[in-house]
């Protein structure tokens, strides 16, 4: 087998509009950032998809397992109280 | 912890399947999904690369700038293309470099439209209009598809594809406006790739030994005739309105189905060029090969960089 010259892999993050979030696009391969946004400019944003990139080392991404989902997120489940529609508002009252 | 048995992870598996949850490439698959998505997506990618061929072969001759401008940046779309869908099969577990040797090895394949040649001006505009246009119609269901990765690399690639198809289409249009002999040309264009475009959606149902396990994955949404009727709708209209004729006699629009039939597909051709014998086959890969190892010397220099900067406290590592 050829060695894997393919340089590291960077995953490429795009922000479409100035205030709005940074979505993952894909993945590029670079030798360093540099090379790693110029690569990520040249493959997914040919068509003005983008205003701002960011590009981030494959390997310094942590996620969660898909197997430990219930365990990890659960602790959301009961606290309804954080949401607004959790308390009763008198009646003939005005939201603010 | 409670054990669970394979049988139990399938079902699981399928349950999310059934319930049009898309897989992401950490999470638990069986072994074939795997195997099958990375055969599919390197085909894929392997072809939008070779499909830069047929294509870089008109640069220099485009009759204008705006005909060459158009084509340079179609064949750079091909290209990244390509790496999306790389990227897309890498998450499955392979490396870049493995599939790229697995084609030049002839144990990846790619789509045998592209070991047809392109002999004129006007197979620039058949090829937009028919091969890409054949190409949307396959990734327009892709983008459905169960494996995130490849689904979302689906959804950029239909966005770009439209471009291309229309100016395949642009330039048919032109040349059967034209004189005599440009509608000649583009007449023949059109006899020469018409078939092969409806090879691409690959062989009948009934002879497509893959299709029932990857639609129960959804790893394919629709069949190969389902997909190939719906071609051969879109493109026929297309061709009457320019005034192309489609080189098929028994060609005969059903006014019960509203689909147009065609005469039969010539199979054994197309297994014969997917074996290897299609009038390109070895001038492709030939080129691929020759390509790849000119180009050595630019991924050589870029790790020597990548390591003299590691070296000079890298600029790898987010400071």
């Amino acid at each position: 087998m050829e060695q894997n010259n393919q340089l590291a892999q960077w995953e490429v993050f795009v922000q479409e509009k100035s205030g709005k979030p940074y979505e993952h696009a894909g993945s590029i391969h670079a030798s360093d950032k540099k090379m790693a946004l110029q690569n990520a400019r040249d493959i997914y944003t040919r068509r003005n998809e983008g205003r701002s990139l960011w590009v981030v080392p494959t390997d310094f991404i942590a996620a969660t397992d898909r197997d430990d989902e219930a365990e990890f997120f659960d602790p959301a489940e009961d606290k309804t109280y954080r949401t607004p529609n959790f308390y009763k508002m008198p009646k003939g009252s005005t939201n603010i | 912890m409670i054990k669970i048995s394979d049988q139990e992870k399938l079902d699981a598996f399928q349950a999310r399947i059934d319930a049009d949850e898309k897989i992401e490439p950490r999470e638990w698959m069986p072994e074939n999904y795997r195997k099958t998505l990375i055969r599919q997506i390197s085909q894929h990618a392997h072809s939008e690369v070779i499909g830069m061929q047929p294509e870089g072969n008109w640069v220099l001759r485009a009759p204008s700038l705006r005909a060459k401008k158009i084509l340079l940046a179609k064949i750079q779309d091909e290209g990244g293309h390509g790496l999306y869908l790389y990227s897309a099969a890498e998450t499955l577990g392979i490396t870049r470099a493995e599939m790229i040797q697995q084609l030049q090895e002839g144990k990846a394949k790619y789509s045998s439209i592209f070991n047809y040649p392109s002999l004129t001006w006007a197979d620039m505009g058949a090829i937009g209009w028919l091969v890409d246009g054949a190409a949307i119609v396959n990734q327009t269901m892709l983008a459905k598809c169960s494996f995130g990765p490849y689904s979302r690399a689906m959804l950029r690639i239909c966005k770009e594809e439209g471009f291309h198809q229309r100016q395949g289409y642009e330039i048919m249009g032109n040349m059967m406006s034209g004189t005599p002999a440009q509608k000649e040309m583009a007449q023949d264009a059109m006899n020469r790739w018409w078939w092969p475009s409806l090879m691409m959606f690959g062989p009948p149902d009934s002879e497509s030994p893959h299709t029932a396990e990857s639609m129960k994955w959804k790893i394919k949404i629709e069949s190969n005739d389902k997909l190939r009727q719906r071609f051969i709708d879109r493109t026929v209209e297309q061709a009457h309105h320019i005034g192309l004729t489609v080189p098929d006699e028994q060609l005969k629009y059903n006014k019960e189905t509203l689909h147009w039939e065609i005469g039969p597909i010539n199979w054994e051709e197309f297994k014969n060029v997917v074996k290897g014998n299609g009038p390109c086959n070895h001038q492709r890969m030939t080129h691929h090969i020759h390509y790849h190892k000119e180009g050595s010397w630019v991924r050589e220099a870029a790790i020597a960089y990548q390591k003299n900067m590691e070296k000079k406290e890298s600029l790898l590592i987010p400071n």
